[in-house]
């Protein structure tokens, strides 16, 4: 039987597994919507700006690992969807976006809500597709789909043409794809393995350096059980963060320019350091210079362009971390091979003396709320359990210091773009994936308002996020900068005519609280997560000019941190 | 590559994004009509050209990728060099293609076109040979290259 594009488009989508569908209808995806309207199995989630859209895709594909599907009109539908999918490029998520366009008649005529999307998306998706015969489409879902969540994930466009979402075909959804141009590696070499395994057991004072990539390649398990069975320190990046257990012994914490002061010194002062899909960004190296003097380096990744790019390396390995880590695991027990304990020990010593330096002590007596303590509440109140959302900014870096993610996949932010913004529609996604999960975002009053709106969505659809702002009326991570390298002038950080966010929220038909008192804080974490089935906006006044430590600043190296 | 539209836009792209040098470049169908096949000319130190390498091979149109400079290999280039020519000039330039095998393949009273294939730094040198002010217009095809013996892109 024939069909049109758009029903072809969801059949297929259906076929790919897609539950959930986040979007915004506009004049050249109308047919999309008329198909949608017509069938009950694919739940299409209407946002409120077309940014929120592909973020809460993203967020609903980094607590699954599945991809999220964002569906946006033509022109200004796609552009405001470019940064939500330049976000997930960053980070490596797998996204499919599909983007109405003008009918194909029409293109490059400046008709009417018409833009290049795919020459606006192409340096920012992993590949995007412009269909322009409905007997392709099909075909081109099903390409999608298998190139943005194989290899190194990442977002994929289509574009749709509004003739071809009219149109007829018939449909036969393809059971496989091969491309002659795309076979991503999976297997790592066996030989570099095996050097990886000796050099890693001849290690004095070896440290593993773990990525999004063990998130993304779903290898935490394989790489807790090598970390545990050699024991040997682990440290996480931003996008690492729930790889490794935050509660265990062998955890350091974040490394980077804001990690902790015994990651970024057992980093320094490593003789072998084993780097597992991450890709040695400059936030986690600081001075490149400066970096790792004493290492031989491992790096284990499944895209080769991530090796050596910015760091030279020793053992290079190409392939899925979980495969790699396992013939890893394999090569151990199958030559009972021990590290040496002697050396490792002293190595531990060291550690713990680094440790000793407490580098994340706040002053818990102050008599105003610190964005920490308003942290480690959530914590506690969540049992280490709940999916944190953030924005970007100092409260970003407190929640990823603070709340000790245990598990992957819990911990949602924008770590390569770095997109304010991101938090509360990423949550709305997530909490669509995990619908009796507590989801919480923790912002800023300057990120939160810049997808604001979606707090509309969030009543729409009843979800009970609880969003924990961090509010101390700055720009607060400008505002660090410019009191650190900028002598104290506050150029433009400082917000005034904030909204009450209490009164806000309640317009929403949401719940609001106001905390400025610190004594309050727990009480009123409880309490928020006790209204289960609300949305509760926390309003925590914090302390003004609280500053993000430690701090690594510019051209210095990871040995040369700010402490309090 | 994949002969599909959008294909050499990646390239470009790329090469833009990523800061790197194009000294030129080249495309057109092969044997085989699904693909095209580019040849670029680039340079930047061996990790520049390590990560132009990989990140060629990672876009999704590119199906396979060769380093020509890495082995022995023919380049040629062609171009079409306009110059004024009268007087003495017209024997002179009719000796000067005949020692770099070039062909004068259109003539009038004031004027030559001169078409050489060579190799792109032969072409510079022809060039050299030319007065500046008695070249009108000069128009370059950038190089194409392919590995000498039997080796090709699908071995």
């Amino acid at each position: 039987m024939e069909l049109t594009g758009a029903e072809i488009l969801v059949r297929s989508l259906k076929e790919e597994g897609v539950t959930h569908l986040f979007g915004y209808p506009g004049g050249a995806v109308l047919p999309i919507y008329d198909a949608l309207y017509q069938q009950e199995d694919l739940k299409h989630i209407l946002v409120r700006h077309e940014q929120a859209a592909t973020h809460a895709a993203d967020g609903y594909a980094r607590s699954t690992g599945k991809a999220g599907v964002a569906l946006v009109t033509s022109g200004p539908g796609a552009t405001n969807a470019v940064t939500g999918i330049a976000t997930a490029f960053m980070d490596s998520i797998p996204m499919i976006v599909i983007t109405g366009q003008v009918p194909t008649n029409m293109i490059g005529n400046d008709a009417f809500q018409e833009v290049d999307s795919i020459g606006i998306t192409r340096p920012c998706v992993k590949h995007n597709f412009l269909v322009k015969d409905v007997a392709d489409l099909a075909k081109t879902i099903k390409k999608a789909f298998y190139i943005a969540t194989t290899g190194r994930p990442g977002p994929v466009v289509i574009d749709l043409p509004k003739d071809v979402t009219v149109n007829k075909a018939e449909f036969n959804y393809p059971k496989e794809v091969s491309l002659r141009s795309y076979n991503p590696v999976v297997e790592g070499h066996i030989g570099q393995i095996k050097r990886a395994v000796t050099m890693m057991l001849s290690a004095k004072r070896p440290i593993f350096y773990t990525g999004g990539g063990v998130v993304l390649g779903r290898g935490a398990a394989e790489l807790t059980a090598l970390a545990q069975q050699l024991n040997y320190p682990v440290t996480n990046t931003l996008m690492g963060l729930g790889a490794y257990p935050a509660t265990d012994k062998q955890f350091l914490g974040m490394l980077g320019m804001h990690g902790t002061y015994e990651a970024n010194m057992t980093m320094h002062h490593c003789d072998v350091l084993i780097a597992i899909g991450a890709r040695f960004d400059d936030r986690v190296t600081g001075n490149i210079e400066k970096f790792c003097p004493h290492a031989k380096i491992i790096h284990v990744d499944i895209d080769p362009s991530s090796i050596s790019k910015n760091v030279k390396v020793d053992v290079p390995i190409v392939g899925s971390v979980t495969n790699v880590l396992q013939e890893m695991l394999a090569i151990l027990k199958e030559g009972n091979k021990k590290p040496d304990e002697q050396a490792l020990s002293e190595w531990w010593q060291q550690i713990t003396e680094w440790r000793g330096v407490n580098c994340l002590k706040y002053d818990t007596e102050s008599d105003k709320v610190k964005p920490q303590q308003v942290v480690e509440a959530l914590y506690r109140e969540t049992n280490g359990d709940a999916y944190v959302t953030s924005d970007v900014g100092q409260h970003q870096m407190w929640a990823a210091q603070y709340y000790k993610f245990d598990k992957p996949y819990r911990w949602i932010n924008s770590g390569g773009l770095g997109t304010m913004g991101f938090g509360l529609p990423a949550a709305m996604g997530v909490q669509f994936a995990h619908p009796d999960a507590t989801v919480a975002c923790v912002t800023g009053e300057g990120s939160i308002q810049m997808c604001i709106q979606e707090l509309s969505t969030c009543l729409q659809y009843g979800l009970p996020i609880k969003i924990i702002a961090l509010n101390n009326r700055y720009l607060g991570m400008v505002r660090q900068w410019q009191e650190f390298f900028y002598d104290g002038r506050y150029a433009m950080s400082y917000m005034d005519a904030l909204p009450d966010f209490v009164k806000l929220a309640e317009s929403y038909g949401h719940v609001g609280m106001r905390i400025d008192n610190p004594a309050d804080v727990d009480g009123a974490m409880e309490e928020a997560m006790k209204l289960k089935d609300r949305l509760v906006f926390m309003d925590f006044v914090t302390d003004q000019e609280e500053n993000v430590y430690p701090m690594i600043p510019a051209g210095a190296g990871l040995n040369e941190m700010i402490l309090v | 590559m994949e002969n599909e539209a959008g294909a050499l836009s990646r390239v470009a792209g790329l090469f833009s994004a990523r800061g790197y040098n194009i000294e030129s470049l080249t495309v057109a169908p092969t044997e085989d009509p699904s693909l095209s096949r580019m040849t670029v000319v680039t340079s930047g130190s061996e990790e520049i050209i390590e990560q132009i390498t990989k990140q060629l091979n990672k876009l999704i149109d590119v199906v396979k990728l060769v380093n020509l400079s890495e082995d022995k290999h023919i380049e040629r280039e062609m171009a079409l060099i306009k110059v004024k020519a009268v007087g003495e000039a017209r024997e002179e330039y009719k000796r000067l293609a005949d020692i770099f095998n070039g062909r004068i393949i259109d003539v009038t009273e004031a004027s030559y076109t001169i078409e050489l294939t060579d190799s792109g730094e032969k072409i510079v040198e022809f060039i050299a040979a030319i007065k500046a002010d008695q070249i009108i217009e000069i128009v370059r095809s950038g190089v194409s290259g392919i590995a000498r013996g039997e080796k090709s892109l699908h071995s």
